[in-house]
């Protein structure tokens, strides 16, 4: 694991032009995820996050877990219909996307994380 | 033996909210099902989203019932300026937490990344119920969230919201686009059991005409058939066929034909008020002369007369019957008289009479002329004309307004079938006018054909049209037998009742 981690901030000096596009190595990720209550999607979206976060971000994250049971104006605020729904609000440009999260991959993508 | 318990009368009434839109309340049998979702389904342009406007302004105009308007494919200030036009100020309701709009942005670049559900939307349409406490909810149009999820689970969400609405108690109308596979394009209609309108909007000849028709309605008798429908300044207009019931009431008054002459053949008394009356005739015999002394003599009687000009224009009938000493245009200045004047062809029949009877409601006349009726018979299927014609007698006759219509028929077709016209049934006083020689002279002739109760003239009369008006005398004697004769079949035509 801790391998991965090193990669993903070592890869970024070796190819150079590109990678500015693809990764932000040393930005920090301010995330937002939005659930609804105890749902079981939700519940998996927040594992999901968090074991992402820790493998690929640890240390250089915010991430706001947001109940928009608790909290519906924020839903309306940021136009959420689907849920869960995971923002990325910095580094820009603003991500987002929706789902549990369980598709590693994409999550990565919609991040601009390289694996 | 037991006795069977006795049940307790289960025909409590069946909850409905009145839409207040003209006419659907009527054809739904009281409105829409109280705290159920309805469906209502139709092409693009086909006025969704204003029927459903209209039934959220009308709920917090005539019943104080706050709403929600969830909009998915117009921005809030877009929906605002669109339905301005039709006299709904959605500002206002608006500043007094009467309305709640929303816009739902619906993004179809979302990345999708493992399971989902529409939560999201729930939690803000709750928001939004709340916070006006609202009695009404629009949804328009769900299938727009096809744009940006997965069908499966949207139909999944669906059900779910639907129920999630009937325990919100809130009568909501949904939405959706028209599709050829089932009514809607993505099936909703499967999760909308309660009541599905469709609208349509359909080009005949050249004339569009909206159309709305209920599919479903459980638990409620209905309208079956296809309606016309209008949108214009004051919104929405339904013309359901079985509003005009025949329970109008019988005046036995009278009303002045506005020729003395005249009302002496009509048992010296002149129409009965609120009946019809049909003046027929072939072209140039003076049907419009007769019609317009009738206004004349209406309004002199302080009343009010609308009159509906399909052949010419107000100002050319102002101007004609100037000239047999009608001042028509006084009576306009002083408001007594109002013109409706259009091209048949420029809408259809039915939207004609809504249009009029709008009119109607308005300037609520005591009569109405239609001249002639004939013009409008070019449109459409005649038995289509017929039974709208029938309909828009008996609404008048419910109103107790008394109608003229003139008819222009061809030289020879009352003789081969005096009920030509179709609409002798309907009318209950029917004078025709026609050309025949006297002495070598083409001379206006009239006679009355059938005025149902009252002691009527059989005679064939002097009809002459002068600077001074109309006057009505006996035709003179001495006429050579051929004439004689022909006069004969005339009066034998008059009297055939028998």
């Amino acid at each position: 694991m801790k391998k991965t981690t090193k990669t993903a901030a070592k890869t970024p000096k070796k190819m150079t032009a590109k990678s500015k596009s693809k990764d932000f190595p040393d930005e920090k990720y301010i995330l937002q995820l939005f659930i609804a209550g105890i749902l079981p999607n939700s519940l998996r979206a927040v594992e999901n996050i968090n074991s992402i976060c820790e493998k690929y971000l640890k240390g250089r994250y915010e991430l706001e877990i947001i109940d928009i049971h608790q909290q519906p104006d924020l839903a309306l605020d940021s136009e959420i219909i689907a849920i869960p729904a995971l923002i990325k609000k910095s580094p820009l440009p603003e991500e987002r996307m929706i789902g549990d999260l369980s598709d590693t991959k994409s999550v990565l993508i919609g991040l601009r994380i390289k694996n | 033996m037991v006795k069977a318990k006795k049940s307790k009368t289960p025909d409590a009434k069946f909850p409905k909210a009145i839409t207040g839109i003209a006419g659907l309340d009527v054809l739904t049998n009281g409105g829409l099902p109280k705290n159920r979702p309805t469906l209502i389904v139709g092409n693009a342009g086909c006025g969704k989203t204003i029927m459903a406007m209209e039934f959220l302004i009308r709920g917090i105009e005539l019943f104080d019932e706050p709403a929600v308007f969830m909009a998915f494919e117009e921005k809030t200030d877009e929906l605002i300026l669109n339905v301005k036009s039709l006299g709904f100020d959605i500002r206002k309701h608006r500043e007094n937490g009467k309305i709640y709009l929303e816009y739902v942005k619906v993004n179809p670049d979302e990345r999708k990344a493992g399971q989902y559900d529409i939560e999201g939307l729930f939690v803000r349409l709750g928001l939004a119920i709340d916070k006006v406490k609202a009695k009404r909810v629009v949804l328009d149009s769900l299938d727009t969230l096809f744009n940006g999820f997965d069908p499966a689970i949207l139909r999944v969400e669906f059900k779910r919201l639907l129920t999630w609405l009937k325990d919100k108690n809130v009568t909501a109308i949904i939405t959706g686009e028209s599709g050829s596979e089932f009514y809607t394009r993505n099936g909703i209609e499967e999760y909308v059991a309660d009541c599905v309108m469709v609208l349509d909007n359909r080009v005949i000849n050249q004339v569009t005409t909206r159309r709305l028709r209920i599919v479903k309605y459980r638990g409620s008798i209905h309208g079956n058939n296809e309606y016309p429908f209008l949108i214009d300044e004051k919104g929405i207009t339904v013309l359901p066929v079985i509003s005009e019931g025949l329970s109008q009431k019988s005046s036995s008054d009278r009303i002045s034909c506005g020729v003395e002459s005249l009302d002496e053949m009509l048992d010296g008394k002149g129409y009965f008020v609120g009946s019809s009356v049909l003046v027929s005739g072939t072209a140039g015999t003076g049907k419009t002369s007769v019609a317009a002394a009738f206004a004349e003599s209406v309004c002199n009687n302080k009343q009010r007369c609308l009159f509906c000009a399909f052949e010419e224009a107000p100002n050319q009938v102002i101007r004609n019957m100037k000239s047999i000493g009608l001042h028509l245009n006084s009576r306009v200045k002083s408001g007594q008289l109002s013109f409706y004047y259009a091209r048949p062809t420029l809408q259809n029949l039915e939207l004609h009479f809504i249009a009029i009877k709008k009119i109607i409601k308005e300037f609520d006349p005591s009569v109405v002329i239609l001249d002639p009726i004939t013009n409008l018979m070019t449109e459409g299927p005649n038995s289509d004309v017929r039974g709208m014609l029938t309909r828009f007698v008996d609404y008048l006759k419910v109103e107790q307004i008394t109608v003229l219509f003139t008819a222009a028929i061809t030289v020879g077709s009352i003789e081969r079938n005096p009920s030509d016209e179709g609409i002798s049934s309907m009318v209950d006083t029917w004078m025709m006018v026609q050309d025949i020689e006297v002495d070598g002279e083409r001379t206006r002739s009239l006679c009355v054909m059938k005025s149902r109760g009252m002691k009527h003239s059989n005679q064939v009369k002097r009809f002459e049209i002068s600077s001074s008006g109309i006057t009505i005398s006996k035709i003179v004697d001495n006429i050579d037998d051929t004439k004689k004769r022909k006069l004969k079949e005339h009066k034998n035509l008059s009297t055939t009742k028998a």
